[in-house]
């Protein structure tokens, strides 16, 4: 026991007397909350339209008065020629063309059908979808107002449709990203630096030193493990406290469920480190196969994008991603105050996931090292 | 698992490296050299040219004998892209939802088909009463619930107003959001189509939606050049930095800094070799898109590879000046990953559109060379556009490129400490 506490002592000493590396493990977080929580989203605010106008109409003013006046559209340009609503949209000033062709308020008039072109830049196909969406329901708004004119029925719609947002009112996205960027910022800490840290010995030599010395394998692996374990607690309380100071993001639920489940979740990413360090030999390494499986891992978790939508095979993958449990867990507790029977199955998966992944990299570490 | 064994790695490493560096390579230099060419080259520095090969083909052998590294520098953007192109998109589909239906009856039933019918909704439940919707967002099963009033269909048969209420799952607002939306838009059909069925004469605008550069909206199209820089990025920035700082932290660079090779020389050495790698990669990620995923090549090819040729150095330079200012490994890695990997993946429009970001973020964007280089890739690729639509693009990350060299030149100190 006395020889544990030395080993961790020795590595908190490492550590911290590194100052670089302290402002780095404080700072981090601070330049991740900021950035992130402020620049993921996908909501479209605004779609710069090109209006090609060859009829001039009265019809036409009224519809293109539709989109000026909605607050997603800002019209850049309004122009009768064709070519010059493709040069905008190649320079990449303008997302959107609508064309009304000649003879709009005709066609309308004597055959009651008209047609109208959307030319929409689609490299970005979500937000393309997104953009066409809310420019078919302008049009489909303004077609309606002119059958409820023109039929004389009745003056309104029949159908209100109303709508509420539960949990997060005002649809703000950062309680959304905040929450799964703590996931992110303790498993950089645990992942990466506890993995490196591990090689490190070996790329150095002086593994061989501990390795004559009457220290213990366990020994030695939870000197090595547990002072990663508490920085990234720590790191969790710190980063918690910020989105609640800096961000105001609700904690619905029980503070100390987060840290009960983050406390399982770093056994398991520890075990990751420390089975990384097993088949490694140099920090490069270490960094890069870390790098590969996080990049994967994030990607897949749902952090970013919906893992609803995700075909079933990568459902799968996802089983075995710790990172999935532990950002949808941490955005229950935080956003919808779930409670302990709520993730109990989750939790479960994410301790078994443990257990297996340490004693996996026990035991290839007694063969390796 | 013998060559795993650390044991028999590192007296080989350092023994041979060493002595073949200097013991071998010395000598037979200068000679050769001189007898070469010995009018201008002695004058300006006599065996660097050879030396600086000699370097940098230690560095080759220094990437290239890891196996494992290799397998992840290759393997990595063939998974990435097989990842984003089949499994990831920003899109919804068959999002789960409930329907609290007191009317239950024809227009509601009709209603209800055509949501299901979109490819965006499944069905998951029929709830019986409104306490057991918080139930259900909690345990997080369903993301909508859709309550229709009782008495629908008389309501619009004795032209009342019908109500529908949405109540979206807010703590993933986009998808709440999305979702509403998309649940309005298929009632406003519906009323559209009710109306038409009313009045005599239709009266409509058919909108003929065109969608320009990408019609199959494919997520991939979108991915693949963000991919291609954050693994220019990763490559040139990244291991630059590590494999300098490496050679401080295990105390080789003062071997280096004796030798006769000049700084310049020791870093122009340390950073070919992943030019060499960042280009494979690239071409790789772009054949990959371009026959597993049908991206379209509709620019200059030999523009494009030009410009990732810039972008290869930008990166490198910066790379560099990470190594002047960190002394182990552990320092270089975690500033290339706060300061190059998130601001590139977030700040660059890779999965976020900057357009939407708030103005800060937006002018910081512009301090972001991925950001100028994913435009450069997009307009290339996807819009087939020349030089005279992205010259502005380039013009900056030369300036970029400029200025980090510069950066890194003052900083580089041939002593150690």
């Amino acid at each position: 026991m006395r020889t544990l506490a030395y080993i961790i002592q020795k590595e908190f000493i490492q550590l911290f007397r590194n100052k670089v590396m302290v402002r780095i493990i404080f700072v981090l977080p601070l330049i991740q909350l900021i950035i992130l929580s402020y620049t993921a989203t996908f909501e479209i605010k605004m779609i710069k339209l090109h209006i090609v106008d060859f009829d001039r109409s009265k019809t036409a003013r009224d519809l293109t008065g539709h989109f000026s006046g909605s607050p997603f559209y800002k019209i850049i340009e309004y122009s009768s020629s064709n070519k010059l609503g493709e040069q905008d949209i190649l320079a990449g000033r303008v997302q959107q063309i609508i064309s009304i062709p000649a003879g709009f308020e005709k066609d309308l008039n004597t055959t009651g059908q008209a047609k109208v072109q959307i030319v929409t830049d689609a490299i970005d196909g979500a937000a393309a979808a997104l953009m066409n969406a809310y420019t078919l329901s302008i049009i489909q708004d303004f077609n309606i107002n002119l059958l409820v004119e023109s039929s004389g029925l009745s003056a309104e719609e029949p159908i209100l449709t109303t709508w509420s947002f539960w949990y997060n009112p005002e649809l703000n996205y950062k309680n959304y990203m905040v929450p799964g960027i703590l996931v992110l910022l303790v498993t950089i800490i645990s992942m990466f630096l506890s993995g490196m840290n591990l090689v490190k010995e070996k790329e150095i030599g002086t593994i061989e030193q501990i390795n004559v010395t009457p220290i213990k394998k366990y020994q030695f692996i939870i000197g090595k493990l547990l002072p990663y374990w508490i920085v990234a607690l720590v790191e969790l309380a710190f980063g918690l406290t910020l989105a609640r100071i800096l961000f105001n993001i609700p904690l619905l639920g029980n503070v100390w469920l987060i840290f009960l489940v983050a406390a399982v979740y770093l056994l398991v990413t520890l075990g990751l480190a420390l089975l990384i360090s097993t088949r490694t030999n140099t920090q490069q390494q270490a960094m890069f196969l870390s790098w590969f499986f996080l990049v994967i891992f994030i990607l897949m978790s749902g952090l970013f994008t919906s893992v609803d939508s995700m075909p079933q095979w990568a459902k799968i993958i996802n089983w075995f991603n710790p990172i999935a449990y532990f950002v949808e867990i941490i955005r229950m507790i935080m956003l919808k105050g779930s409670g302990f029977m709520d993730i109990a199955r989750s939790l479960f998966l994410l301790g078994g996931y443990a257990v297996f992944a340490l004693s996996l990299a026990v035991w290839q570490y007694r063969k390796t090292a | 698992m013998e060559h795993l064994d650390p044991g028999t790695l590192e007296p080989w490493n350092f023994g041979t490296l060493e002595l073949w560096n200097i013991g071998t390579l010395e000598p037979w230099n200068p000679g050769t050299l001189e007898h070469w060419n010995p009018g201008t080259l002695e004058h300006w520095n006599p065996g660097t040219l050879n030396n600086m090969r000699g370097f940098i083909i230690k560095e080759f052998y220094h990437i290239f004998r890891d196996v494992r590294t290799m397998i992840i520098l290759f393997g990595m953007p063939v998974v990435q892209i097989l990842l984003f192109g089949f499994a990831l998109t920003n899109e919804i589909k068959n999002a789960r939802i409930a329907v609290l239906d007191y009317s239950k009856d024809d227009v509601t039933a009709e209603i209800l088909a055509k949501i299901t019918s979109s490819g965006y909704f499944i069905l998951e439940e029929n709830l019986v009463s409104e306490n057991q919707i918080e139930d259900k967002f909690r345990q997080g099963k369903i993301k909508q619930v859709i309550i229709f009033e009782d008495n629908f269909a008389e309501s619009i048969e004795n032209g009342k107003k019908a109500g529908i209420h949405i109540i979206g799952d807010a703590s993933d607002p986009n998808t709440a959001n999305l979702l509403a939306n998309y649940t309005q838009a298929i009632i406003k059909d519906y009323q559209a189509s009710l109306l038409m069925s009313q009045s005599a004469i239709p009266v409509l605008i058919t909108p003929e939606p065109k969608l320009l550069f990408n019609p199959e909206l494919k997520s991939v199209f979108m991915f693949v050049p963000g991919i291609i820089t954050i693994l220019l990025m990763l490559v040139c920035a990244m291991m630059t930095s590590i494999s300098i700082a490496r050679e401080k932290e295990i105390g080789t660079m003062e071997i280096l800094l004796v030798s006769p090779l000049k700084p310049i020389h020791i870093i122009l050495g340390k950073v070919t070799p992943y030019v060499v790698l960042s280009l494979i990669n690239a071409i790789s990620i772009l054949l990959l898109g371009y026959f597993v995923f049908g991206m379209p090549m509709r620019g200059n090819l030999v523009l494009l590879l030009l410009e990732a040729i810039l972008f290869i150095f930008m990166a490198l330079s910066m790379g560099i000046l990470i190594s002047t200012i960190s002394k182990t490994q552990q320092i270089a890695l975690m500033i290339s990953l706060a300061g190059l990997m998130l601001p590139t993946i977030l700040l660059s429009g890779f999965i976020f559109p900057v357009e939407n970001m708030p103005e800060v973020l937006q002018i910081i964007s512009n301090l972001m060379p991925s950001k100028w280089f994913i435009i450069i890739i997009k307009g290339i690729m996807l819009k087939g556009v020349g030089l005279q639509y992205i010259w502005k693009e380039t013009l900056i990350i030369i300036l970029m490129t400029a200025f980090f060299i510069g950066l890194s030149v003052r900083n580089f100190k041939i002593r150690l400490t």
